[in-house]
């Protein structure tokens, strides 16, 4: 009787675990596929958080649909077309290269140049003003002799 | 002097643009689904559950198609505008209760007046997704083709339904 009741103590545990696996996702694998999806889509309720993290109906709702899709053996980008036709590309932390995104894609390089650019005109404007200093023969000789001076202290 | 004036005049510039930003709003995400075909869909009618509403009956009219929910706070600030638009019989304005149980939606409805023809129950929320929708109240202007020509992201308000909603319906009509 005492064996049987240490053996049913040892099992409470495992049930316990088992009990809570349970509502974690049925299929851990999908789970992680839509999870890392979800990571790269923005949830349109709470806007600066990712449909994998929020915790709003409609994430969930929209989190439900891409597993349900995935069962469906739709990938990564069919999924992401069907949630950018329905909510635009704002659905997407990372915004497309199109014709007015370009700014946005490309305006930091291009602010970048120009700020070089305006750097090498100052510079050369610069390089100009402060002629290179004429030593005549006798000021050489002097420079000469205090820097050998000084060499000696 | 001169060499401050550009510094000077980016930094008003950034400053404009930074203001501007500051006043528009966030939540209002253009729709992708304007100008294009209404996305078709069949559900039971919220009052009469044995029957179905199906969006292409509504070919060949201009209507509205609003997504409201008893649990939704904002709707009830759209309510009075909406049931002053329905008393007018300028257009049809039809409910998508969205996420909302039958009996809620209902008692609302009996509550606070009825401004739809009929609505129609999408109890999980799956129209909604097809329809782009992210926060209730949202309101479609559908025409007679059946494109969607309009959305209102949130409450209608004097404002919009006079500036843009009902001109709009107006122009629709003509057509």
């Amino acid at each position: 009787m005492k064996k049987v009741l240490i053996l049913l103590f040892c099992l409470l545990p495992t049930f316990a675990y088992a009990g809570e696996a349970k509502d974690l996702a049925e299929d851990p694998v999908l789970e992680k596929r839509m999870i890392g999806l979800a990571e790269k889509l923005r949830c349109l309720v709470c806007q600066n958080e990712s449909l994998a993290s929020s915790r709003s109906e409609l994430a969930n709702d929209l989190r439900q649909e891409v597993r349900e899709q995935m069962l469906k053996g739709m990938n990564d980008q069919q999924i992401i077309d069907y949630l950018v036709a329905r909510y635009g590309d704002y659905v997407l932390f990372d915004p497309p290269v199109k014709s007015y995104t370009l700014l946005l894609w490309y305006g930091p390089f291009v602010l970048l140049l120009a700020a070089l650019a305006g750097l090498m005109i100052q510079l050369r404007k610069r390089k100009t003003k402060i002629a290179e200093p004429h030593l005549s023969e006798e000021d050489a000789k002097r420079a000469a002799d205090l820097l050998n001076t000084s060499k000696d202290l | 002097m001169i060499r401050f004036i550009w510094p000077f005049v980016i930094f008003v510039v950034l400053a404009g643009f930074l203001y501007v930003g500051l006043s528009l709003n966030p939540r209002e995400v253009p729709s992708p689904l304007i100008g294009k075909p209404a996305p078709e869909f069949n559900l039971a009618q919220l009052h009469d559950p044995t029957k179905q509403f199906t969006s292409q009956e509504m070919k060949g009219q201009v209507w509205l198609l609003n997504v409201w929910a008893s649990w939704c706070v904002s709707c009830r600030v759209e309510h009075p505008v909406l049931m002053a638009l329905s008393r007018q019989n300028i257009v049809p304005i039809y409910g998508l209760d969205y996420k909302d149980t039958r009996e809620a939606g209902m008692a609302w409805l009996r509550e606070g007046g009825n401004p739809y023809v009929l609505s129609a129950s999408d109890t999980d929320g799956r129209i909604g997704i097809d329809y782009g929708v992210y926060g209730v109240p949202e309101t479609y202007v559908i025409d007679k083709e059946g494109v969607i020509r309009y959305k209102q992201i949130g409450p209608v308000t004097q404002q919009s339904l006079h500036e843009k909603i009902l001109p709009l319906v107006a122009e629709l009509k003509a057509k």
